[in-house]
């Protein structure tokens, strides 16, 4: 378009045909590209639509035979059926309070026990960074029974103790995370206040943690989705139907009404929504935490 | 000499301050594997070779739950279940992550629209996601049986059918590969751009750029993403729980869905029997040990490691 101005001279002209032809080809490739990636995101995307979709039906339209699109009445009541339904307030506040306590107790250790790991060049510290990034591969089903035996004993089954308490102790996966971000800050910012004489501690808590947050975002964040959706804990853990996460008083909802998928689905939509909404105000530095997993 | 001694003295007496220091600032995480993760390993061990129910002293059998086990039908066929799902599920997994990695990273426009929209299903709750997915691959109204029947496909009927539950669960697994996407996505944009300059120069195929450049630069993302693949998969759990609803009952269709995680809670915690699931634990505690050493002995020969990192 800015070519429109200049002199038009035989050379100038060959070029743009060259440069059109190049651009032409281009496009095709790129539209090819859009075509295969949008396709493959309906794919991603179709069954929350479907998800969504069926939530507003009534059960008549659910099992219409001509498939019905788009209902003619939405119908809302499979919402407030579902709340009714199961406790959903109450498992919501549950499950909110195991994960939000899970993240404050993650948010206390693993910076502590990652900055001894990253900052402290101690003996021994190559053994413990081993052992640590072995737990990950261990099963969690491998200590299962004898930490079940043991809240048993101590009167704990039925409370939120076994599935918060662990997360003070600082979890291998979000330890290893926030090691090597701790390990990227430049040594020279800590170094002059080692010759002033502050204290290991001060160092960790006035200079390093702030220049953390945004591993500590991630990190507290990582840990909130995965207690969020966790199944197996809580179900382990938790006897009675009062004390139930989303997680578990969902899957039982299941086998109550196997029917309803309206319902079903309202109740499914209600579990994800506070996700995905989450995610979206967070996006960014969530994504830059995944990535920040592998690379090294 | 004396000089010198005493220089080592303050070397040492700086070294037992660091030590200090730097077992203070990890004793979170040491007290914690001793408690949480030590300590029951070693437990479940001796559970192993006991018959416990909660109520009654563990007494002790010696080999004898192992010895049952190898007898135990439904402990082969959670085993099947397993090696099954990570079999054929894993790879298919990975190999599809990466090439919609390799799509979003060459310069397309809206990538980030793209990869949220790729990433969004890894967000979702299992338990949500697979009753969402239940109602998909329903038999009748399902939205993927409707499809199938349009191009005159007669679907199958996928959660009563026990040689297709087992499928359904890896066609759901596509759906949250995001999170590979994303990590091989970041690992696609570190690979340096002048070796796929020098490589154009050369006159080499895309397709030869992908296996001498590509795949060798990403290798070490590909060895970390398929040791925690692995790992999860061995402990394949609640998808499992929630098809088999399905069929209202654990196991699903003829123990098809009877995953090794869902026997072993089953025998803990439907049946007390605390000896027998520690066995089952011990012995997916070696599996999965072993699964991984392989994998990391074989890895010196495809993991190739940059010299700078």
């Amino acid at each position: 378009m800015a070519m429109a101005n200049e002199p038009v001279s035989a050379d100038s002209l060959a070029l743009k045909t060259l440069k059109k032809k190049r651009t032409g080809k281009q496009i095709a490739k790129s539209l090819l590209k859009h075509f295969v990636l949008c396709l493959v995101g309906l794919c991603f995307l179709g069954p929350f639509a479907y998800l969504l979709q069926t939530s507003v039906k009534s059960i008549e339209d659910i099992f219409a035979v001509p498939f019905v699109w788009w209902p003619e009445k939405l119908y809302w009541e499979n919402y407030s059926n579902a709340v009714q339904a199961i406790p959903f307030l109450r498992y919501t506040w549950n499950t909110l309070f195991v994960a939000l306590l899970c993240v404050l107790g993650e948010l206390i250790a693993a910076p502590l026990t990652a900055y001894g790991l990253a900052r402290i060049p101690f003996k021994g510290r190559n053994v413990i960074f081993l052992v640590m990034m072995g737990t990950i591969m261990l099963p969690m089903q491998s200590t299962m029974v004898p930490m079940y035996v043991l809240y048993n004993k101590l009167g704990m089954v039925n409370s939120y103790w076994p599935l918060v308490l662990p997360a003070f102790f600082g979890a291998a996966y979000y330890i290893f995370l926030l090691r090597q971000f701790f390990m990227g800050i430049p040594q020279e910012i800590t170094e002059s206040a080692k010759i002033d004489g502050a204290s290991e501690f001060r160092i960790y808590s006035q200079m390093i943690l702030p220049l953390s947050r945004p591993a500590l975002f991630t990190v507290g964040l990582l840990v909130f989705l995965n207690t969020w959706k966790d199944y197996q804990m809580p179900l382990i853990y938790l006897n009675e139907p009062i004390k139930w996460t989303l997680s578990v008083g969902l899957k039982a909802f299941i086998g109550e009404y196997d029917v309803e998928w309206g319902m079903l689905m309202a109740a499914a939509a209600l579990f994800t929504i506070p996700v995905i909404v989450l995610y979206f105000f967070v996006q960014k530095v969530f994504i830059q935490g995944i990535t920040m997993t592998g690379t090294k | 000499m004396a000089k010198v001694s005493g220089n080592a003295v303050g070397i040492r007496k700086r070294e037992r301050k660091l030590l200090v220091k730097g077992l203070l600032f990890t004793s979170p995480w040491i007290i914690g594997f001793l408690i949480f993760q030590l300590y029951p390993i070693l437990a479940s061990f001796y559970y192993s070779l006991t018959e416990y129910n909660l109520f009654k002293p563990p007494e002790w059998v010696g080999f004898g739950n192992y010895k049952d086990l190898f007898q135990d039908d439904k402990f082969y066929k959670s085993m099947y279940n397993t090696l099954y799902i990570t079999i054929v599920g894993v790879v298919p997994h990975m190999a599809y992550a990466l090439l919609m990695a390799l799509l979003l990273n060459a310069k397309v426009k809206g990538q980030s629209i793209y990869r949220t929209i790729y990433f969004l299903p890894t967000l979702v709750p299992a338990v949500a996601g697979s009753l969402l997915w239940m109602w998909l691959l329903n038999s009748q109204y399902g939205l993927i049986n409707m499809g199938l029947e349009a191009i005159g496909i007669m679907g199958p009927n996928w959660l009563v059918d026990p040689d297709w539950t087992k499928p359904s669960l890896i066609l759901m697994g596509f759906w949250g590969t995001g999170t590979i996407t994303v990590m091989y996505l970041a690992a696609l944009q570190d690979v340096p751009k002048m070796f796929y300059e020098a490589a154009e120069i050369d006159g080499a195929s895309k397709w030869r750029q992908f296996w001498t450049i590509t795949f060798p630069s990403i290798s070490p993302m590909t060895l970390f993403q398929l040791i925690m693949m692995l790992i999860s998969s061995f402990q394949y759990f609640t998808e499992g729980m929630v098809f088999a609803e399905a069929s209202q009952s654990v196991g699903g269709p003829e123990n098809s869905l009877l995953f090794y995680s869902i026997y072993l809670y089953q025998q803990a915690f439907s049946f007390l029997n605390m000896g027998y699931a520690s066995a089952m634990a011990w012995i997916l505690f070696v599996v999965v040990m072993l699964f991984s050493l392989v994998i990391f002995k074989t890895s010196a020969r495809w993991v190739y490691y940059g010299g700078d990192k």
